[in-house]
């Protein structure tokens, strides 16, 4: 099952469990959305279920919530990053804040799907990686996978979790990755990060599309006799410090990866994290792998932005080699 | 080449009580709005002075330094909130901005959690952490008091959906103001309201001003009732200083809703006496004009006229129903002013993580 069939399979699970799960998008009904990810939902659960909207994202955000404030649990898609700015006032002003503002008597179920990153030769804005921004909103969950199994599972979790979520889609893996995913129902729990590789000598974080190149590291650090413990953090916020400060008491170096712009990067979080609580721990300093503070360039420049196998092995090697 | 139009502001009725009907059903005049059942007239004259006594109790308050953050007052639209809410069943839901507390009051919530939640205390709706902007209440069907211009209207229109998938019958009033008609996530909204039929009441509270803006300067179109046409959705523009005619057009608009033909917008031709929140001295108007629509087309004074002349109520008896909503707001203000503080543990409740 390929990333995007799992994020189907979890959609139509969803559905087929709840009755209030709701499914609303542009395109996402008789089209099957853009990156064909809710494909036959509308056929199979109808159109009161699996709703083409307006091409309105601000709308969609406010249906969301006020959807999710009578109970129901809606999940919104955005069709690129980009588009979903007009979006950001619902997700702040309200969204994230409904439980605080009727102090728990109502939380907000809602999971809003975004297709997350570059590498499919689309300019900037179909291109974005703003989950800084995202994870900066307290009161809002952010996750992202990075297999179909984690996809399929942290889906189910999104959906069923009481409060809101953004469930970032990484587009260049949506079809790149495939792997075994059991159409079980079960959920994948939320907060925590997952060690997809142990390793003594380094460890390297990263989430979403990058977590392959970052494996990919592993194994050219592992023929130089490095040994690579890789973390896929996938939820952002909150996140799982302690998985990874386990991991940096035990190598005393990290390098961490995202594509997203350096500045203010969530790297920058983990990095800080890292050196409040670790600091005694370290071998080195943090290093930090990303894309530019540049916009995302057309797909004639898009390798020179994002961060290549070869950075992210020079900057391992690095690490190990500092004293 | 002088570029000005003079545009015509869609004044306040002057005399008469009308509501023009303008959409798909044509335009016309409706007949002047029906009279109410005494005690229904009663009912309307003590819950209008309630609103009235408790928002220039909020205004003092606010003066003495008891009140934080905004507080935005209601005086002089009273009869808004309470025409409309005459025209609910229980389980229909109200939504609506920053200018809430009347809405609030009007839906029956208590006066001393509203005052309370004004001062920041404990007892608040809010626990102290909402203020003047940010109250719900599930039990009575209110879903806030929202701060940002017209980003509420989108939240209603959400509601009206589940209302719909629901099949409930409840219709939602989404209230918004004439400054917040020019945000784009109204049409947004409109767009989809008329597209699934959703049961949802727009009201528009024309209140002439988008807070120093009035609106002949900040509106290509002043008619708000005819913002929805382009979308099919019907208006009406109501005198909203007459409780009668609000009465009779949400009577019309919520059935035309749970009749299953979907959105409609009330235009409620208003005005705010105070300025838009406690720091605005108001200086982009004058005095006199304030003045006009207060000594001739107050809401209150409006239903006090007519209950005195046709007898159904004497001085002393309705001076007895400003004694108990005095009394009433006082013990809410005394209330306010002294219930404990938010623990500073608040900080960190009903927050994920």
């Amino acid at each position: 099952m390929t990333l995007v069939e799992a994020v189907n399979a979890a959609l139509a699970r969803a559905l087929a469990d709840d009755s209030n799960v709701v499914l609303l998008g542009e395109d996402i009904g008789v089209n099957g959305g853009v990156f064909r990810a809710t494909i036959g939902l509308q056929q199979r659960f109808g159109r009161e279920r699996v709703v083409d909207t307006p091409l309105a994202e601000a709308l969609i955000g406010g249906l969301c919530v006020g959807m999710a404030a009578q109970g129901l649990k809606p999940v919104g898609e955005i069709q690129f990053m980009g588009f979903l700015y007009p979006c950001i006032d619902q997700l702040v002003n309200h969204a994230s804040r409904l439980r605080h503002r009727t102090q728990g008597r109502l939380s907000c179920p809602m999971v809003l799907r975004v297709p997350h990153g570059a590498g499919i030769r689309a300019p900037e804005h179909h291109s974005e990686s703003t989950e800084a921004m995202l994870a900066h909103i307290p009161g809002l969950r952010v996750v992202m996978p990075s297999s179909p199994e984690r996809a399929y599972g942290l889906l189910l979790a999104a959906i069923r979790d009481p409060d809101p979520v953004i469930f970032l889609e990484p587009t260049r893996i949506y079809r790149a990755v495939k792997g075994q995913v059991e159409d079980n129902g079960e959920a994948l729990p939320l907060d925590v990060a997952f060690v997809l590789r142990e390793g003594r000598d380094v460890t390297l974080i990263s989430w979403g599309a990058m977590v392959r190149e970052t494996m990919a590291a592993a194994d050219q650090l592992a023929a130089e006799h490095l040994d690579a413990e890789v973390i896929d953090l996938a939820t952002l916020k909150p996140y799982d410090a302690e998985t990874i400060l386990a991991s940096v008491a035990k190598t005393g170096r990290c390098v961490i990866v995202h594509e997203a712009a350096r500045t203010g990067g969530f790297g920058a979080e983990i990095a800080a994290s890292i050196a409040e609580r670790a600091l005694l721990s370290l071998l080195a300093p943090p290093v930090r792998i990303t894309g530019y503070d540049t916009v995302i360039p057309l797909p004639r420049l898009e390798q020179h932005y994002m961060p290549s196998v070869g950075r992210i092995v020079a900057a391992a090697r690095k690490v190990c080699q500092f004293s | 080449m002088g570029l000005a139009k003079t545009k015509k502001q869609a004044a306040i009725p002057a005399t008469t009580s009308e509501t023009r009907v303008s959409g798909p059903s044509g335009d016309g005049f409706a007949q002047a709005p029906p009279d109410l059942p005494k005690e229904v007239e009663l009912r309307v004259y003590r819950d209008m002075l309630m609103i009235r006594r408790f928002e220039e109790r909020a205004g003092q308050m606010y003066g003495m330094g008891l009140i934080g953050g905004f507080c935005h007052l209601y005086i002089g639209q009273e009869a808004v909130v309470v025409g409309t809410q005459l025209a609910l069943k229980p389980g229909d839901q109200v939504i609506t901005g920053y200018r809430d507390h009347g809405h609030m009051l009007a839906c029956g919530m208590d006066p001393k959690g509203v005052m309370a939640e004004l001062t920041g205390r404990r007892s608040g709706y809010s626990k102290g952490k909402g203020g003047s902007m940010h109250m719900f209440s599930i039990e009575k069907n209110f879903y806030g008091g929202h701060g940002i211009v017209a980003a509420q209207v989108s939240l209603g229109t959400g509601i009206a959906f589940a209302n719909r998938y629901r099949q409930n019958g409840n219709v939602c009033v989404t209230y918004f103001g004439d400054g917040a008609a020019n945000q784009g996530q109204v049409y947004e909204s409109f767009n989809m309201a008329e597209l699934w039929k959703l049961p949802v009441v727009y009201v528009i509270e024309n209140n002439r001003y988008a807070m120093g803006t009035a609106v002949t300067r900040a509106s290509a179109q002043v008619d708000f009732s005819k913002r929805g046409l382009s979308f099919n959705i019907p208006g009406e523009q109501v005198d909203g200083m007459d409780v009668r005619a609000v009465k009779a057009a949400a009577e019309r608009a919520v059935k035309w809703c749970r009749d299953g033909n979907g959105p409609i917008i009330l235009e409620m031709l208003t005005y705010r006496y105070r300025g838009h929140s406690m720091s605005d001295p108001a200086k982009y108007r004058t005095r006199e004009e304030v003045e006009k629509v207060r000594t001739e087309r107050d809401p209150i004074e409006q239903v006090r006229a007519r209950l005195l002349a046709t007898g159904r109520a004497s001085e002393d008896e309705l001076k007895r129903t400003d004694a108990e909503v005095r009394k009433i707001i006082n013990e809410a203000a005394e209330f306010a002013a002294h219930e404990p503080e938010p623990d500073p543990a608040e900080l960190w409740t009903d927050v994920v993580r």
